[in-house]
């Protein structure tokens, strides 16, 4: 029977040599990955009172991101916990204030094709941009794994996104996934598996499928799945390509072709991912702030695009950027990428969650217009309930911090 | 007990708001829904029942925001869908939340009734029952223990 990528990893991790969509499964976890957020100040006194010990500290990988840098009593008795935490536990894989999880994972090698995972977060999907199938779970769902390695799963069906032709200059992962949530829906992935295929998604560099695969949690899709080719074995330097794909004839769910080339740049209104149009409808909108940041927008591909069109601009409103991972930073100013950023009145903030999820000093106050490269604007979570966030790419974030208004980078770009 | 009616992707952001995270759940519970019904947090009384439309709890995978339902008395959660990684917290907390495609029948403020073993809704103030589906047996003798951590305990229990 041909078999499905989602079919084919859950198979591996379940020991089954096929598995059916809709079954319930229980697989064996490879790595669970756990920040400081939903981790040890959680996980600790649920351990304790199982009396339990962590399965295999060597499948465990902890960051911290979202209460880095500290800034109060509270979060820095929360990453005093971690790093405890870590210690006693004997967890050697730690990256403590390296960046955000789901960027420093992969960066640090920890993720490979074939891998099941699962992460304390709900963009971990962004690992199945690496062929490996990865979900977030809650803090109580995770001491489950950690005390027996495993974790329950209905197999999932797998809905097909696949973008032909290739994205015009201006445009990027960003815009093609907001597309599809504007398009389907917060809960158009149905808590299946999307994989998005084609020549568009191949000639994607690493971290823009990574992207891609990131807001498939806002698509509502358990995970996001992207083949492996020679681009993710050169990501993660690996000796050998190990190729896992869907079979030709695999059975999908739903199967969506669109055009890459007729794509435009994408802006969702607030307060939701799902309000999507094209960025020409909203021209007449002055964000006061632009923000650079996040997971899903602020990696060193991200940090390029914006440079791309900053490159001799300054930003005509506060323009913030925060680097997802300290390691993309150190490349970023080493290539020239953070300094035209700088010089476009870039501030620069620390490399983790930070506003994204309402997390640090830099909330957004009442009644303040942002446009953000970040994932979600739902009302409230980036900081004052009336505040208003517009989401986009950050070639639209940034050509919208030169022009002072929502911009079509591609005005910029020429 | 009362139905609380709430609309479609109810997000964890308003359930559960992100700058309370660093808190414990007493801290975060009086904030819950404040930015979609402002007295829910003061209002609700324990046994209550919260009904919301398509893909209720989208977005994060804080488990607080289930938690937070929980500790103010929040008996159980009906919604036409629930996103996947909140409904398995939920469940996980031994918060049964059941799926109803006719969740919209409820009314702010009606008088329900869930069994969720049966897959069975009572609005008693029209004496109407809806059927739903019931939970899944495997993640129903979880539910029933307490949630996950209960049922580990258990297991571990018995093992030792």
């Amino acid at each position: 029977m041909p078999a499905t990528l989602a079919q084919k990893l859950v198979a591996r991790a379940a020991g089954r040599g096929a598995v059916t969509p809709g079954e319930i499964v229980t697989c064996k976890v490879d790595l669970a990955m756990i920040h400081d957020s939903s981790g040890p100040r959680r996980l600790k006194p649920m351990l304790e009172r199982l009396g339990a010990r962590v399965w295999d500290p060597s499948k465990v990988v902890l960051i911290t991101d979202h209460y880095v840098p500290a800034y109060d009593e509270e979060s820095r008795r929360i990453i005093r916990i971690t790093r405890d935490w870590v210690r006693e536990t004997g967890i050697d894989n730690f990256h403590d204030e390296q960046g955000i999880c789901h960027v420093v994972l992969p960066e640090r090698g920890h993720l490979k094709p074939g891998m099941f995972a699962v992460g304390g977060d709900s963009h971990s999907p962004t690992g199945g941009a690496f062929a490996a199938y990865m979900f977030g779970v809650g803090a109580t769902e995770m001491l489950g794994v950690l005390v027996t390695g495993e974790i329950w799963l209905k197999v999932p069906h797998t809905i097909a996104m696949e973008f032909d032709g290739a994205f015009a200059p201006g445009v990027s992962a960003k815009d093609a996934i907001l597309f599809l949530i504007g398009r389907f829906g917060l809960d158009g992935g149905q808590y299946q598996a999307v994989e998005y295929r084609g020549a568009a998604i191949r000639a994607l560099p690493m971290q823009e499928r990574m992207t891609l695969c990131n807001m498939a949690a806002e698509l509502g899709a358990q995970t996001g799945l992207i083949s492996s080719d020679t681009v993710t074995q050169e990501f993660l330097k690996l000796k050998d390509l190990d190729v896992w794909e869907s079979d030709k004839d695999a059975p999908l769910l739903a199967h969506h072709r669109f055009n890459a080339d007729e794509l435009a740049p994408q802006v969702a209104a607030p307060h939701s991912p799902a309000n999507t149009r094209p960025v020409t409808e909203f021209a007449d909108v002055k964000p006061q702030l632009a923000y650079i940041g996040a997971c899903t927008g602020a990696k060193l591909e991200d940090l390029r695009m914006a440079a791309r069109v900053l490159k001799g601009r300054k930003s005509a409103i506060r323009l913030l950027v925060a680097p997802a991972s300290l390691r993309d930073q150190n490349v970023a100013r080493d290539e020239g990428t953070l300094q035209i950023l700088l010089e476009a009145g870039a501030e620069l903030l620390p490399n983790g969650c930070g506003i994204c999820a309402g997390y640090g000093e830099h909330l957004l106050p009442e009644n303040m217009i942002a446009i953000s490269s970040t994932a979600r604007n739902f009302r409230g979570r980036m900081g004052a309930a009336t505040s208003q966030v517009y989401l986009a790419s950050p070639y639209t974030v940034a050509a919208s911090a030169a022009a002072g208004r929502i911009c079509d980078p591609r005005e910029l770009l020429q | 007990m009362r139905a609380w009616v709430l609309g479609d992707n109810v997000d964890t952001d308003a359930i559960a708001p992100g700058r309370y995270m660093k808190f414990g759940i007493a801290e975060i519970a009086p904030h819950c829904l404040e930015a979609l019904v402002p007295e829910f947090a003061r209002s609700v009384r324990p046994g209550d029942v919260v009904v919301g439309g398509r893909n209720f709890g989208a977005g994060s995978s804080r488990e607080q925001a289930p938690a937070a339902l929980k500790h103010l008395g929040v008996a159980a959660l009906v919604a036409e869908s629930f996103a996947g990684l909140f409904y398995r917290n939920a469940l996980n907390l031994g918060l049964p939340a059941v799926v109803c495609a006719d969740a919209k029948r409820i009314h702010d403020t009606d008088t329900v009734r869930v069994d969720p073993e049966a897959g069975r809704i009572h609005i008693e103030n029209r004496n109407e029952t809806l059927v739903c589906e019931p939970i899944p047996a495997h993640l129903m003798e979880m539910v029933r223990d307490g949630g996950l951590l209960a049922h580990l305990e258990k297991r571990l229990g018995r093992s030792r």
